[in-house]
């Protein structure tokens, strides 16, 4: 692990309280438990995607896709456009009296630059919106937490969520029958 | 490795046979320990065949360096080609090269949407096949340009000669197609091995390994929210991937119908060129993943579901691409076009190239009917040498299209012959070196089957038995 400390509580600031468990079954209703208690502010991390957690934990975005539409609509024009613009304006060719505006044959292109703009938006955006690339996160303080990438689930409560408090909310965590409860440094 | 994820991962390799796509035992971890210990195994311990295979590979590399070094140093006429066959061996490969990259995006892609779970643990394997696939492919209509280090004027960009490439012809269009497909390739790549890259770097036992797989993760750590957005980044990808293959190879196959070339000059050409490059890349990556497979005692992972859920692909396609040969025959006859029946009598019968066409009926056609079978589908050194077959046989379908019709056009006072020399084939054979020294590196180096995919395999398989009990 980067740091490998984990802090018992009392010293340092605290970025959250994380619960461990052992099947996204248990992770899912502990999500949906702890959103129902009031806390808004945290996070689930797992080895794989669980369906239904995002929603669980209250998280809701659809800003991917909308960035890809706008993506694909501009490699779309910019395309059709080099196109247009190679064949009207700059090297235009009369070839047999036909139109220099051949529509028809600038959409191949138009639909490559349509996908190639779309797609690497889709990436560039994701990871945008994600934040990554992130070199440090409070989370991989956890000891465990290098099983977030394998076999373990985690919920983690942060500090900034008004409801948060360190004891109430760690008592709650543990309610929840996790195999661990643990604070996380910030 | 450490030890005590070896004997974690002790679950006996059992192929659970043709109905399940993972073998029994298996959880989380041990999935997890399984193919990344293909990579975190001791180097000296990596499996006997891929040291010979990736020698034999690197020396086919050399064969390429070569051969190049001789084409810039001579020029293109080191090649057998001349007027009328200015398309040669380069042509020819290049098609056969994209063809088999189509196989990957089709498993990443299409398999995806279609919601088919046998693609899992060989999508990865498959997209790095397409990637170094396409790499081949894109060297060879460099190194066909005779000025290879002028290749860049392809690209409109505005330059002091007031030039621009022309967009309304299919090799423009092949620029921009091959190149978006290139990139989208590696994007659909990467993106799938950034949560595998988490896994190994907190999987590393060396601090070497944990700073490159560190790098590469680039901080991910499987947060919920970073998950939703992931998974519909992905998602769209394979839906605009889809299209896109489809696109791409119909490109390709303009290069040809859009000349007038009997031969060439079929509006079929689209369907069939891009059922042909499923049909070759599935046989692709048969021929990879099998041996792989029993190399690395990864049976209980590519179970026999996937070696026969691929067979009946290539089954199907090569089924589309026989009716691509019988409407190729009938409208020779039924339009009762002079040049295009002579087209098809010189490719079956009249040219000296008339034997290709006869093996590659034999090799994409009869051959592969032994599909059909259940037995012969069951066995997998049969199903290896059917892919081999394949693979040759569409190889030859590109040789019957590009050079039998190159050699006899309208006029006879400009027929003539094509030959390879030594130069041609050592090209070829130098490309399949760097595609399979770069795959033999992929599979010793990246996680090969799609870690957090398999996970997902094995919680909907839980999921199943929880339900059934």
């Amino acid at each position: 692990m980067l740091a490998g400390t984990s802090f018992s509580g009392q010293s340092g600031a605290l970025y959250g309280i994380m619960a461990e468990f052992d099947d996204p079954e248990s992770l899912l209703d502990a999500a949906q438990l702890a959103r129902s208690e009031g806390y808004r502010e945290m996070d689930a991390y797992t080895p794989m995607p669980v369906e239904g957690l995002a929603e669980a934990i209250g998280f809701r975005s659809s800003w991917v896709q909308r960035l890809v539409l706008l993506g694909g609509l501009c490699g779309a024009a910019g395309g059709f456009l080099l196109c247009w613009w190679i064949t009207v304006i700059a090297y235009p060719h009369n070839v047999a009296g036909r139109p220099l505006n051949s529509w028809p044959a600038y959409i191949p292109i138009t639909f490559e630059t349509m996908v190639l703009i779309a797609c690497i938006t889709a990436v560039v955006g994701m990871l945008a919106l994600n934040g990554l690339p992130q070199p440090y996160h409070p989370v991989f303080n956890v000891e465990q937490f290098e099983r977030a990438s394998r076999d373990r689930f985690f919920l983690c409560i942060e500090a900034s969520d008004p409801r948060f408090d360190p004891v109430a909310t760690r008592t709650f965590l543990k309610r929840l029958k996790p195999r661990e409860v643990m604070d996380v440094a910030a | 490795m450490r030890q005590e994820d070896l004997e974690q991962a002790s679950v006996a390799t059992l192929d659970p046979g043709p109905d399940e796509i993972i073998g029994p035992g298996h959880g989380y971890e041990t999935v997890t320990d399984k193919i990344s210990g293909v990579v975190f195994r001791p180097f000296l311990k990596t499996p006997r065949q891929m040291f010979t295979g990736f020698a034999c590979a690197f020396l086919l590399v050399n064969l390429l360096m070569i051969a190049v070094t001789w084409l810039f140093v001579r020029g293109v006429g080191v090649w057998g080609i001349a007027i009328p066959v200015a398309w040669g061996f380069a042509i020819v490969n290049f098609v056969w090269w994209i063809g088999i990259g189509h196989a990957g995006t089709l498993i990443s892609a299409i398999l995806l949407l279609l919601k088919q779970d046998w693609r899992t643990s060989i999508n990865r394997f498959s997209e790095a096949m397409t990637l170094f696939a396409v790499a081949c492919a894109g060297m060879f209509p460099i190194l066909h340009l005779g000025r290879p280090w002028l290749a860049y004027w392809l690209l409109p960009y505005p330059n002091t000669m007031w030039m621009w490439p022309q967009p309304r012809s299919p090799l423009i269009w092949d620029v921009f197609a091959v190149s978006t497909y290139a990139t989208v390739s590696f994007l659909f790549w990467f993106t799938g091995l950034i949560p595998d890259f988490a896994t190994m770097r907190d999987k590393a036992g060396n601090s070497t390994a944990q700073k490159i797989f560190g790098m590469l993760a680039m901080g991910w750590r499987g947060s919920a929210k970073h998950w939703a957005r992931y998974q519909k980044a992905y998602l769209l990808l394979a839906g605009l991937s889809t299209p896109l293959v489809v696109s791409v190879h119909s490109v390709v196959s303009f290069d040809f119908a859009v000349a007038i070339l009997p031969g060439w000059h079929t509006t079929i050409f689209p369907p069939y060129f891009v059922a042909g490059a499923i049909y070759s890349g599935f046989a692709m990556v048969l021929t990879l993943a099998i041996p792989v497979r029993r190399w690395y005692h990864l049976e209980d992972l590519i179970t026999m579901r996937h070696i026969e859920c691929m067979s009946k692909v290539m089954l199907g396609t090569g089924l589309i691409v026989a009716y691509g040969y019988v409407m190729e025959a009938f409208i020779a006859w039924y339009s009762g076009g002079q040049y295009e029946r002579y087209a098809f009598i010189n490719r079956v019968w009249e040219g000296g190239y008339w034997w290709t066409y006869w093996l590659l009926i034999l090799c994409n056609i009869l051959i592969p009917q032994l599909l059909w079978s259940r037995r012969v589908r069951m066995n997998v050194s049969a199903v290896f040498a059917i892919a081999l077959v394949v693979n040759v046989g569409m190889w030859l379908e590109r040789f019957v299209i590009v050079v039998t019709s190159l050699t006899r056009d309208f006029v006879p006072s400009s027929w003539g012959t094509y030959y390879p020399t030594i130069w041609d084939w050592s090209t070829y054979l130098g490309t399949i070196g760097v595609f399979l020294s770069l795959m033999f590196l992929f599979i010793r180096g990246l996680p090969a089957i799609s870690i957090f995919e398999m996970r997902e395999v094995v919680h909907h398989k839980e999921l199943a038995h929880a339900r059934r009990d």
